[in-house]
């Protein structure tokens, strides 16, 4: 058994459940014990980071307080989280007079951070400790004759990931394990547009556009991805890319926990599979 | 932005200084023009002065041209320009400085809709500890244009039919505690 702290962040309770939903049965299958932060809080996420620079990371840093007293890593399964508690994680160990600063804000609240925590992703979490290997070895509904596109985004791979920032490889591998083909596709690492979706929707729909495409052309049945706001833009936007290019998708998007959970045989309601806005039904039917 | 208060930078700091002033900022005094990171940016074609050319902009002190420029509001934080950069520029938070800066000074442009989404995310996080997605699109297209609600009203039906839009917002244990940090925060350092 592992054991971590675990963050969920706030759109897995939201517009990210099915995501929220299908992480604790497969880290359960995994003997990966993840105990949930004590009424963590946002990370602030790049908004509040891109209009008041100390108070977000103050926001930042109570989480990183609070995962301090349990001493375990803190794994979030949110792109946007990590790269905003690791990236805050790193100043608060690395500049003294920042440090100062949010400790004194803290202190507020009597909560003190002394830097020895390590912010980690869940997919990092499942590709080095985990690894794909055992992975394999529990599963019991083999994914065989399935493409999936492993879509990565950017911020489980940019700017600090653990894997290639150009041309990643994890997910391929844990797709890999699972018995599925994981198909090549030029575009796994490219941006969805993230939140511009809502205030420059035609900007954003464009770059959703391009990322259908790209992995239909190379013949994908599925996309995978572990990031809550590329499975939304991709997945309940794609009605919306549709009608704005005349094209006709029909590309279920599954949260990378989802198509892992359903390989190593747990129940498709545990998944949350009835969540996802392109039903994966038809796509999986062989396999539940 | 209605709790901002317009700031004119200290005596004496030039604005080159000031965006040198964020952590790895410094970098940008090296930078030499070659364009990677628009070349690499997803969003460049619609910026007022695509990336290149904003960090010539911070390095020329054109303060009031490009903080009420549209450019920083393009970023989508994809990083792509952070991992290219042959000079170690980390142009995607330098756009979030540009970003802290321009809703400072009071000059952001009226024209973007995300300066205003940025602050109806930092309203909804602040207010429960927690941010309330569907609250924060409802605030922010009324505060920008209520008819593109209905261009978008068939996505938030489908995620709420999909019981993934919550009626109710989450509001932590702690919220007192979160409130007197964040004000502690926002003495400390203003809005910087």
């Amino acid at each position: 058994m592992k054991y971590y702290t675990y963050y969920p962040g706030c759109s897995a309770e939201a517009t990210a459940t099915p995501l929220g939903l299908s992480v604790p049965p497969v880290a359960k299958a995994l003997d990966m014990e993840l105990a949930e932060l004590e009424d963590w809080n946002c990370c602030g996420s790049t908004p509040y980071h891109s209009t008041y620079k100390l108070e977000a990371s103050v926001m930042a840093a109570r989480n990183l307080a609070l995962a301090e007293k349990v001493g375990l890593d803190l794994v979030t399964p949110c792109s946007n989280c990590y790269v905003v508690l690791s990236s805050v994680n790193t100043y608060l160990k690395e500049l003294p007079d920042f440090r100062e600063k949010v400790n004194e804000a803290l202190a507020a609240a009597d909560l003190t951070y002394g830097g020895g925590i390590k912010v980690r992703h869940l997919v990092e979490v499942l590709y080095t400790d985990i690894t794909p290997e055992v992975i394999a070895s529990k599963v019991t509904k083999p994914l065989k004759g399935l493409k999936v596109a492993s879509y990565y985004g950017c911020q489980l791979v940019r700017p600090n990931g653990f894997d290639d920032p150009e041309s990643p490889h994890s997910l391929d591998e844990m797709v890999t394990s699972l018995g599925a083909d994981s198909i090549p596709w030029e575009m796994k690492a490219r941006c969805c547009g993230s939140s511009l979706i809502m205030p420059e929707p035609d900007v954003a729909l464009g770059l959703i556009n391009k990322l259908l495409k790209n992995a239909q052309d190379h013949g994908a049945q599925c996309l995978i991805t572990p990031c809550p706001l590329c499975q939304i833009n991709l997945d309940a936007y794609q009605s919306q890319v549709n009608s704005k290019f005349n094209t006709s998708y029909n590309l279920p998007v599954l949260f990378v926990t989802q198509l892992i959970g359903i390989a190593l045989g747990i129940p498709a309601k545990e998944l949350a599979l009835s969540k996802n806005i392109v039903s994966p039904m038809r796509v999986l039917a062989p396999y539940l | 932005m209605d709790e901002t208060i317009a700031v004119t930078p200290a005596a004496g700091v030039s604005f080159t200084d000031e965006v040198c002033s964020i952590p790895g900022g410094d970098a940008i005094r090296s930078c030499i023009q070659c364009g990677m990171c628009t070349g690499s940016c997803p969003t460049a074609n619609n910026w007022d002065y695509p990336p290149r050319r904003v960090i010539a902009m911070v390095r020329a002190g054109l303060r009031e041209e490009l903080l009420s420029s549209n450019s920083m509001w393009f970023c989508a934080s994809c990083y792509t320009c952070t991992v290219r950069c042959p000079r170690d520029i980390k142009p995607a938070d330098i756009m979030h400085a540009l970003e802290v800066l321009s809703i400072r000074s009071g000059l952001n442009t009226k024209e973007s809709r995300t300066p205003v989404m940025y602050q109806c995310f930092v309203d909804s996080a602040k207010g429960n500890g927690r941010v309330y997605e569907l609250g924060m699109m409802i605030k922010l297209f009324l505060k920008t244009n209520p008819f593109s609600a209905f261009k978008l009203a068939p996505v938030g039906l489908g995620l709420f039919l999909h019981g993934r839009m919550p009626l109710k917002p989450t509001r932590i244990k702690g919220i007192k505690e979160l409130k007197v940090i964040l004000d502690k925060a926002k003495k400390l350092g203003g809005a910087k």
